[in-house]
């Protein structure tokens, strides 16, 4: 391309230069932040004297929270369930998003059944009923509580992403397919599955991240601690407040009597499967997304 | 080519992910009854007693009511102005920057905090903005007194849409990226041949050649005119800001599972998905008609 290089416009891609990565650095500083807090002396941080760097350095709310039952308990519970929640959503994503996939002349009910679909993400009874239905079905205090409510929310979206992406595979290669004697299950596993990869791993970095930040069907679902997934424990510990009323000077009060450098940890440690999934997962996702959305 | 008998297998590929979202989708759908009854736990939905409108007309006549749905309102319109505005303007930025290296790195680096979780995200803005935090230390420096950033209501919905934005800025670029990487490398050429400026370049190829994706992401926005934003609220806001912080959804949580009102919970909730429903069909409407978008 021709460009026009004067020092006016060699100026102006310096100062942009340093903006953008004035602007980058804010999205890592409170996570480094955080991480140089837990790595504190509990004084220190009460002191307010904490910067970019550990001060009194030590690894002691690492060695409590050791000692938390409770927190790896919790952390035990959103593995599972985000094993059950990415597994269940990567089976029935490809199985649902490849008939409704076809045109309405190879599959009748297709247009029906998509709108029906669709109306369950656009249209919801609300927290009470879901409730509601929880308890009746006996799920309360159950892992499937979570998986289960949790997924079907984000399955319609991760359908439509999926669905997308089989339209603009091209049609010669299922035609070719379906000469060689091929049948619709055979076209899905061997043909179709194989060649979304990008999708697959975006709509599964979605339901893994999703199922792993997910805290209020923890807190609603489950009435023992003992049962709640990770992001429900350490709300219900860092930041959950007395809904009753309260003055500035309690408020105040509680937030001086936290144990900040514990609670960093906490934090810290409950991002870094997020912080080690990421930059595996985060190729695919630019691809999959614009792929599976945006159509020209 | 196509195979009547393949439409049974169709079936048999949707079957579970139907059962999947009529249980857990569609079936709480009719806990709304709930709204128009005299709803008594223990005789549950099939035993209560029909009240018809009395729930409604009740909930007109709180107080609450009105403000909450103001509050929603205009957290949720400055966030959709902010993340439509700001991701521009970024996107913009990164796009005028021509090592490849950096801008990739960037990139990454930006998406990160849409990953982490409103729990963790959280904690970490409560201590940054708490009373001895980092933010309260270097305004001390500058001779300010400490403020009380989250129990100050008049602060509060400004703190909420700003770390929103913080936090979803990067990943709204994503859209931005694809539509400039589709503009046609030509009109550039076309453009500097003809003497144009960086700016000028901006304002006659760059702009306009992403119009259609303004208008899109704009009229869609139009949809969660009543989604403030549950999450990120519930883990930030407290008594205090109860004013100017509480949204539909949080009040629901506290009406109806902490104090129990079953009938009004769900009746606000009701009255927020039918008027959220009607949005979302009129913004993808205007959306297939103003910029021939369909979302399948």
């Amino acid at each position: 391309m021709v460009r026009n290089r004067s020092v006016a416009s060699r100026v102006f891609d310096v100062v942009l230069l340093v903006v953008l990565i004035a602007i980058s650095i804010t999205c890592i500083l409170p996570i480094w932040y955080t991480l140089a807090l837990s790595f504190s002396s509990k004084s220190a941080a009460a002191a307010g004297m904490v910067g970019l760097w550990p001060v009194g350095f030590n690894l002691n709310s690492y060695v409590q929270l050791l000692n938390e039952g409770q927190f790896f308990q919790s952390f035990w519970i959103s593995i599972q369930r985000v094993i059950l929640g990415a597994g269940l959503n990567l089976l029935i994503v490809p199985l649902m998003a490849y008939p409704l996939s076809k045109t309405i002349k190879d599959f009748k009910l297709r247009n029906i059944i998509m709108w029906s679909v669709i109306f369950t993400m656009l249209f919801n009874g609300g927290l009470i009923p879901l409730y509601l239905t929880i308890k009746n079905l006996d799920l309360m205090n159950s892992i499937w509580a979570l998986v289960l409510v949790g997924g079907a929310q984000t399955l319609v979206f991760n359908i439509i992403l999926t669905m997308n992406f089989f339209r603009n595979l091209p049609p010669v290669l299922e035609e070719a397919a379906l000469v060689d004697g091929a049948g619709p299950w055979y076209i899905l596993l061997k043909l179709y599955i194989p060649l979304s990869v990008p999708v697959l791993a975006t709509v599964s970095l979605f339901s893994i991240v999703y199922h792993w930040n997910e805290f209020l069907y923890g807190l609603i679902f489950m009435t023992r601690e003992e049962f709640y997934p990770l992001q429900t424990y350490i709300q219900q510990l860092t930041i959950s407040v007395d809904p009753s009323s309260m003055t500035e000077d309690q408020y105040k009060r509680m937030s001086e009597l936290s144990n900040r450098t514990l609670d960093a940890a906490k934090l810290f440690i409950a991002m870094l499967p997020v912080l080690i999934v990421y930059p595996f997962l985060q190729r695919f996702f630019i691809h999959g997304i614009t792929l599976g959305s945006v159509k020209e | 080519m196509y195979n009547k008998g393949f439409a049974k297998h169709y079936y048999l590929m949707l079957l579970p992910g139907l059962i999947w979202l009529f249980i857990f989708s569609i079936v709480p759908m009719f806990g709304i009854v709930i709204a128009f009854q005299n709803y008594n736990p223990v005789q549950g939905i099939l035993g209560s007693e029909f009240v018809g409108l009395d729930t409604f007309e009740y909930m007109f006549s709180l107080n609450d009511t009105a403000s909450i749905f103001m509050n929603t309102i205009s957290i949720a319109v400055m966030k959709i102005i902010g993340n439509l505005v700001i991701p521009l303007i970024f996107a913009l930025m990164l796009n005028e920057l021509k090592h490849m290296i950096i801008k990739r790195s960037i990139q990454t680096i930006v998406y990160l905090p849409h990953f982490l979780s409103w729990v963790i995200l959280g904690g970490i803005i409560l201590d940054i903005f708490s009373f001895q935090g980092p933010i309260n230390q270097i305004l001390g420096f500058f001779g300010i007194d400490a403020i009380l950033f989250f129990g100050r209501a008049d602060l509060f919905p400004f703190l909420v849409v700003g770390s929103d934005i913080w936090k979803e800025f990067g990943f709204n670029t994503i859209i931005y990226l694809a539509a400039l990487t589709g503009i046609n490398p030509a009109l550039y050429e076309a453009a500097s041949i003809d003497g144009a400026s960086r700016s000028r370049m901006l304002w006659h190829v760059t702009l306009p050649g992403i119009r259609t994706t303004v208008v899109l992401l704009s009229v869609l926005g139009l949809g969660n005119v009543l989604n403030a934003g549950f999450d990120q609220i519930f883990n930030l806001y407290n008594p205090l800001v109860y004013s100017t912080g509480d949204i539909i959804d949080t009040w629901v949580y506290r009406a109806g599972l902490l104090n129990m009102q079953y009938e009004l919970a769900t009746a606000v909730g009701l009255l927020k998905s039918v008027a959220g429903f009607i949005l979302i069909s009129v913004s993808y409407f205007l959306a297939y008609r103003l910029t021939n978008y369909r979302i399948f």
